[in-house]
């Protein structure tokens, strides 16, 4: 009896211990993705350097340069107000997307969660998308071209808050007199990296900015683009007609590129 | 301050509860990392494998928060939180026997398993330590093997460590009804244990 009564507490005292189990590591992050309370990233390399990439269910949710994971967790977490978690290895749709952008310089198809961003944000990332790999736009070209010409300085702070900087290109994007602005992801000297990567002439653009040029026309169609166009790529030495704005192109008997859309005919 | 077994104490899960019912968004994580230990272990428990609970302790949170988003801040604040779990657990667990119609798993079909470790923080010996994953192992494949009006009864109350209270809210049944399914559970274990054990030392 005496002994029956010990094996007893003995079971118990295994089944007890039989429940010691630790829950996988995998499993908060997979809850949290499922609810749409998570996301998982990725570091990648880019042309400055390597940078985290984090995507949920909706697509791309960030793109950030820090030193470490554990910081970009933090910045993450503070930004979003959701967590971020590592995933084993990035997504297909990821590593394919970045290697069109940085391999095939051209844009590669790819979804964005901008769900937190206002429409405003939104419609400006979305036009800052659509400039070409290599070339260069205003602020003022945006506010233009989503038609709110007056909002240059809201386009400017919009661009500033681009949770995925590189596959949004907003590097692409400078001040109409050709400076090339601010850049949060590492200031104009990580900007003008990411541009330089992309084949843009550093020095003949500084030399534009310099001598006050913004566009350039070609004496042969009559027509002026912004200089990194690649129409304008295309003009002859000889035929090259510089101008120091739309209104003085649009004198000498101009019209503005089809492709590259200088502000001109608003105006 | 009263501990619970997942290291959650019952004040604290009040204020967990409160901060869900504020901002279900923004703490959920924390009912998950609050609870995950225990609705593991608990479905590794009913299922004796670890990708098995895996799967039912995701779903688990995954349902709880999806009802949660449906749930009144009050109905929220005054939730007991980790009866609710276990019963969400148990209600996956029981879909998904159905939905696969797994046959249950006789006393001599279960196979090896490392599905149980032993406790981390106790010093073994490797002898004891091999004598203590084998006797768990046995263990785990002996309760997972135990029919499902038992099974349930006996994890909660003797591997959980919850009270009948807590166990009636759950299994949805009668304090003396659970009292007598955990008592014969035991005995079963007992007995398939003795029987398992005399034949490791007759082979």
């Amino acid at each position: 009896m005496e002994q029956q009564e010990q094996d007893g507490r003995a079971l118990l005292g295994k089944l007890r211990a039989s429940g010691a189990a630790k829950a996988p590591a995998t499993l908060l992050p997979a809850v949290m993705m499922e609810i749409g309370r998570g996301d998982a990233y990725t570091r990648l390399t880019s042309p400055i350097g390597p940078v985290f990439v984090a995507y949920n269910a909706a697509g791309v949710s960030a793109v950030m340069r820090l030193d470490d994971a554990r910081e970009f967790e933090e910045a993450f977490r503070e930004r979003f107000g959701r967590g971020v978690y590592p995933a084993s290895e990035p997504p297909e749709f990821i590593t394919r997307a970045w290697s069109t952008q940085f391999h095939n310089h051209t844009r590669a198809s790819l979804d964005f969660d901008l769900r937190d961003l206002s429409e405003f944000e939104q419609a400006v990332l979305l036009k800052a998308l659509t400039i070409p790999y290599g070339e260069i736009r205003s602020y003022a070209w945006i506010a233009r071209e989503i038609g709110r010409p007056k909002a240059v300085r809201a386009v400017g702070s919009a661009l500033g808050h681009n949770p995925v900087p590189l596959l949004i290109p907003c590097h692409r994007v400078v001040r109409s007199n050709g400076n090339l602005g601010q850049y949060s992801m590492g200031g104009s000297e990580a900007k003008r990296a990411i541009l330089a990567a992309e084949g843009v002439n550093l020095a003949e653009l500084d030399s534009l900015v310099r001598s006050g040029v913004r566009y350039v026309g070609s004496a042969t169609t009559h027509i002026y683009c912004y200089p990194t166009c690649s129409h304008a790529r295309r003009i002859t030495e000889r035929h090259r007609v510089p101008f120091s704005s739309e209104h003085a192109a649009e004198h000498a008997g101009y019209r503005p590129c089809k492709r590259c859309r200088p502000l001109a005919s608003a105006v | 301050m009263k501990l619970l077994t997942g290291g959650i104490a019952l004040t604290q899960e009040a204020e967990l509860a409160e901060r869900l019912a504020n901002d279900l968004d923004r703490h959920f994580e924390q009912l998950v990392l609050a609870y995950q230990d225990r609705i593991y272990a608990f479905a590794l428990r009913l299922t004796n494998n670890p990708q098995d609970a895996e799967e039912v302790a995701q779903d688990t949170f995954v349902r709880a928060y999806r009802a949660l988003l449906t749930c009144t801040r009050e109905q929220i604040r005054t939730l007991a939180l980790r009866p609710w779990l276990y019963q969400i657990a148990l209600n996956n667990f029981k879909n998904r026997v159905r939905r696969k119609r797994h046959p249950s798993i006789s006393f001599d079909q279960a196979g090896p398993t490392n599905a149980l470790e032993p406790l981390e923080d106790e010093q073994q010996s490797p002898e004891m330590l091999v004598e203590a994953r084998e006797t768990g192992e046995m263990l785990g494949q002996l309760v997972a093997a135990l029919p499902q009006r038992y099974r349930a009864a006996v994890i909660l109350r003797h591997i959980e460590g919850l009270g009948y209270a807590e166990l009636a809210a759950i299994l949805h049944q009668p304090v003396g009804t659970i009292k007598a399914n955990v008592h014969r559970g035991t005995a079963l274990l007992r007995k398939a244990i003795s029987q398992q054990i005399y034949e490791k030392e007759v082979v």
